[in-house]
C-alpha cells in the first residue's frame, strides 16, 4: 500500500520511536555486537584468561567445527544432530502432527469433549515451565512416577525414561508442551474453509483421507508452513529439557541451548567459545526467520 | 429408476421450522422446481433431499431405496450449491474431474468425462485456468459441469443462476433447460426467481414459511394458483386483487365491486353462493382483463393513475374502490392519467379468493356436466 497521508511530520515520528530504539540499541543491538566480539577472543570468568582474554580469530570457530571430536556427544555437532531429532521430534511431528489431527477431529463439531481437550492442551502450554517440568519428572519418575505406576499395573514393567529413554522423554514432553499453538493455529484455520467445500467432497463419497489431501491440505498449505517454521524455530532455541535432564545422561539430551549454556555458564565459563556457539545460533536462526518472511511475503502476492 | 419421494419431512433449527411437513414426488427425468421467497425452507429441502442435513422426522426415498437415514454419497446424487463450492486451488479440469477422481475412475474416461461436460457448458477453452481467472458466470457453470460430469441419476441444483446478470441468465436459462432434457436425470431445481421456474419447470413446487403450498405443471400455478400468497407470488405484475360482495338475487349470484356487479360462470355458481352477503376476494391478473377507450354496456368506469409504456404492453396502474391494480394493454392503447377509461372483465378468467383463509375456491365441476 502506498503511504498518502502522514500524521505526523518525519521528525515528530523519530521522537515517538526513540524510547523503543533506545531499548531495542540498549538490550538487543549492543549485546549481539558484545557477543559477536567476545566470539574471536578467549574470555573465560576465571583463570588468566578472565582480566586479560585475548584476540584469538576463528579458533572458537575451528573449535566448534573439529571434524575429528565435533561430532562426539558434548560437542557441538553432537548437540546440533540432537536438537535436529528435538525439533523434528517433538515440533513437526509431534506438535504440527497432534495439533492438526485434534483440530481435524474436532472440525465443525461443537460440545463438553472438544471443550475439554482444548483446555487440558492449552493449559499444558500456558502453564508456568518450570511447574510442567517438576510435574514431568514426578511422572516419569522410576519409582513413584504415576507413568511407571501405571504401566507396572498392567504388567509392562518399569522403564527408566529419563535414564534409558531421554531424548523420547523430553520429545514427549515438548509435544506435549507446545501442542496448544499448532493445534489453535489449524483450527482457525480450518474455520475459514468454506462447510460446502466439504460437502462438494462428501457428495462424490470422498475419503476423509481424500478429503485431508485434495481439500484441506492445499488450502491451509501456507498456514501449516508459518506453524512449522515457527515451531521449528521457537523448539530449536528451547531451554525446558534441562529441566527435565539437565542434558544428560551422558549429554545424550544435550540440545545446542543446553551445550552453549553449559559452555558458557558451567565448568570453565569459557565465554568466547559460549559466544560463537551463540553466533551460529542466531545465524540458524535468523536463516529461518528469513524462510519465513519470505513464505508470508510468496502467500501474499498470490 | 430414479424417482424421488419426500414424505412428511420435518427439519427444524432451534425453534425455526425450516422445513415443515413437506410432501413431494419427483417422477423420473422430471424437472422439478422450489420455488419461493427468501427463508422459506428450499435449501433446507434440497439439502434433506442430498443427505446433507438428516431430517428430523419424515422419510425420503430414491427409487426404490429409502434414503433417509444414508449419507450423501450412497443415495447416487450430484449437487450444486448456491454458493458454486469451486475450488479455488484447483484448475477449472481438476474441479470438474473431481467427484471422478474421488471415485478412481481411469484418467481416459475422466478426461473424456470433463471434456464432454465442459463443452456442454461452453467452457472447454478455460479448462486450464484457476477459478480466480474467471467471472462469476463461468464459474458457476464449472460448478453445474462438475454436478453433471459425474452422470448421478439425481441433480439437485441451488440457485445455480443465482449469481448472472440479467442477459446471461436468460441466455443461461436456455441453455440449461435443453441441458438438462439431454442428460435425462431427475432434476430438483431451487430458485427464488419465479420467471426462471415458470420458464423451466416441468412442474413447480411453490414454498413458503417451510411449507409446500402448491406443487402443480407452471401453467396451472399461474392460472390457478392456489391461493392468495402463490398468485401474488408468481407473475410480472402479480395478480390483482379486488374485493367484493357476494349476492343472491333471485337465484342468480353475483359479485359486486362497488355498483358493478362480476358475473361468475356457472362452474363457480354453487360454491360462491355460500358466501352469500359475505366478502370475497376476486383475483385477475393484468393481461387478462380488457381496456376499452369508449363506454360500453359491461365494462367499469375506472380512473388511469399511472402509465407505463414496456414495449411489448403498456401497464396501467388504476384504483377500483380502494384497490390498485395493474391491467396490461396493447401498445397501441392510448391512456392518460387522471382520465378515464374502461374496463372488461372476462368471467372465466376471475379467481375466487376466500378473504380469510386466503384459500381459492374450487371450481364444481359437477355444474359443467349437467
Ligand atoms: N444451519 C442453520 N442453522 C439455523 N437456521 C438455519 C440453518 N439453515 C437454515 N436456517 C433457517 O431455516 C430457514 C430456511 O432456510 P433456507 O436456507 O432453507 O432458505 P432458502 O429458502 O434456501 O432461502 P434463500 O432463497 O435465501 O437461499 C431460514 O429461516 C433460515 O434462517
Ligand atoms: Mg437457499
Amino acid at each position: 500500500m502506498e503511504r498518502k497521508h502522514a500524521i505526523f511530520p518525519a521528525r515528530v515520528g523519530i521522537i515517538f520511536l526513540t524510547p523503543a530504539l533506545l531499548f531495542v540499541v540498549v538490550f538487543l543491538l549492543y549485546p549481539f555486537v558484545r557477543v559477536f566480539l567476545l566470539s574471536f577472543t578467549n574470555q573465560t570468568l576465571l583463570g588468566t584468561t578472565a582480566p586479560n582474554p585475548e584476540f584469538v580469530g576463528l579458533d572458537n570457530y575451528q573449535r566448534l567445527f573439529d571434524p575429528d571430536r565435533w561430532m562426539r556427544l558434548g560437542e557441538f555437532g553432537s548437540a546440533l544432530k540432537i536438537t535436529a531429532q528435538f525439533v523434528v521430534g517433538s515440533a513437526l511431528i509431534g506438535q504440527a502432527g497432534m495439533g492438526m489431527l485434534i483440530a481435524w477431529a474436532f472440525y465443525r463439531k461443537r460440545g463438553v469433549l472438544r471443550e475439554v481437550v482444548f483446555t487440558l492442551v492449552i493449559l499444558a502450554w500456558i502453564i508456568p515451565e518450570t511447574v510442567v517440568a517438576f510435574t514431568w519428572v514426578a511422572f516419569l519418575d522410576w519409582e513413584f512416577g504415576t507413568l511407571n505406576s501405571v504401566l507396572d499395573t498392567i504388567g509392562v514393567g518399569r522403564p527408566d525414561w529419563l535414564f534409558d529413554r531421554p531424548l523420547q522423554s523430553i520429545i514427549l514432553f515438548n509435544s506435549w508442551r507446545g501442542t496448544a499453538f499448532s493445534m489453535l493455529l489449524f483450527s482457525g484455520a480450518l474455520e475459514t474453509i468454506p462447510p460446502s467445500y466439504v460437502e462438494t467432497a462428501e457428495v462424490v463419497g470422498a475419503t476423509a483421507w481424500q478429503k485431508f489431501r485434495d481439500i484441506f491440505f492445499p488450502l491451509l498449505r501456507g498456514h501449516i508452513l508459518t506453524d512449522l517454521i515457527l515451531i521449528t524455530l521457537w523448539t530449536f532455541n528451547v531451554f525446558t529439557p534441562f529441566l527435565l535432564t539437565g542434558g544428560g545422561p551422558a549429554k545424550r539430551t544435550e540440545v545446542v541451548s543446553i551445550y552453549t549454556y553449559r559452555t558458557a555458564f558451567m565448568g570453565r565459563h569459557e565465554f568466547g567459545k559460549g559466544s560463537s556457539i551463540a553466533v551460529v545460533m542466531m545465524l540458524i536462526n535468523l536463516a529461518l526467520a528469513l524462510i519465513y518472511l519470505a513464505s508470508i511475503r510468496r502467500r501474499r502476492a498470490t | 429408476m430414479a424417482e424421488i419421494r419426500v414424505e412428511k419431512a420435518v427439519k427444524t433449527f432451534g425453534k425455526v421450522v425450516a422445513v415443515d411437513n413437506a410432501s413431494l414426488t419427483v417422477h423420473e427425468h422430471e424437472f422439478v422446481v422450489l420455488l419461493g421467497p427468501s427463508g422459506c425452507g428450499k435449501t433446507t429441502l434440497l439439502r434433506a433431499i442430498a443427505g446433507l442435513g438428516m431430517v428430523d422426522s419424515g422419510r425420503i426415498m430414491i427409487g426404490s431405496r429409502d434414503v433417509t437415514y444414508l449419507p450423501p454419497k450412497d443415495r447416487n446424487i450430484s449437487m450444486v450449491f448456491q454458493s458454486y463450492a469451486i475450488f479455488p486451488h484447483m484448475r477449472v479440469f481438476d474441479n470438474i474431474a473431481f467427484g471422478l477422481k474421488m471415485k478412481r475412475m481411469p484418467k481416459d474416461d475422466i478426461k473424456r468425462r470433463v471434456q464432454a461436460a465442459a463443452e456442454l457448458l461452453h467452457i472447454e477453452n478455460f479448462l486450464d485456468r484457476y477459478p480466480s481467472q474467471m467471472s462469476g458466470g463461468q464459474r458457476q457453470r464449472v460448478a453445474v459441469a462438475r454436478a453433471i460430469a459425474v452422470h448421478a441419476e439425481v441433480l439437485l441444483m441451488d440457485e445455480p443462476l443465482s449469481n448472472l446478470d440479467a442477459l446471461l441468465r436468460l441466455e443461461m436459462r436456455a441453455e440449461l433447460k435443453r441441458l438438462l432434457a439431454e442428460l435425462k436425470a431427475t432434476t430438483v431445481y431451487v430458485t427464488h426467481d419465479q420467471i426462471e421456474a415458470l420458464s423451466m419447470g416441468d412442474r413447480i413446487a411453490v414454498m413458503r414459511d417451510g411449507k409446500i403450498l402448491q406443487f402443480d405443471s407452471p401453467t396451472t400455478v399461474y392460472d390457478m394458483p392456489a391461493d392468495r400468497f402463490v398468485a401474488g407470488f408468481i407473475g410480472t405484475p402479480p395478480m390483482n386483487f379486488l374485493e367484493g360482495q357476494v349476492r343472491r338475487q333471485n337465484g342468480a349470484v353475483s359479485v359486486y365491486i362497488g355498483d358493478y356487479a362480476l358475473k361468475p360462470i356457472p362452474e363457480m355458481v354453487e360454491a360462491l353462493a355460500r358466501y352469500d352477503g359475505q366478502p370475497i376476494v376476486a383475483g385477475i391478473r393484468a393481461e387478462n382483463m380488457e381496456a376499452l377507450s369508449q363506454p360500453a354496456e359491461d365494462a367499469l368506469k375506472v380512473t388511469v393513475l399511472v402509465v407505463e409504456p414496456l414495449g411489448s404492453q403498456n401497464l396501467l396502474t388504476i384504483r377500483i374502490g380502494s384497490d390498485i391494480i395493474k391491467v396490461s394493454t396493447h401498445p397501441d392503447f392510448r391512456a392518460v392519467p387522471d382520465q378515464p377509461i374502461w374496463i372488461r372483465f372476462p368471467s372465466d378468467k376471475i379467481r375466487w379468493i376466500d378473504r380469510d383463509s386466503g384459500k381459492t375456491l374450487i371450481p364444481d365441476l359437477g355444474a359443467l356436466m349437467s
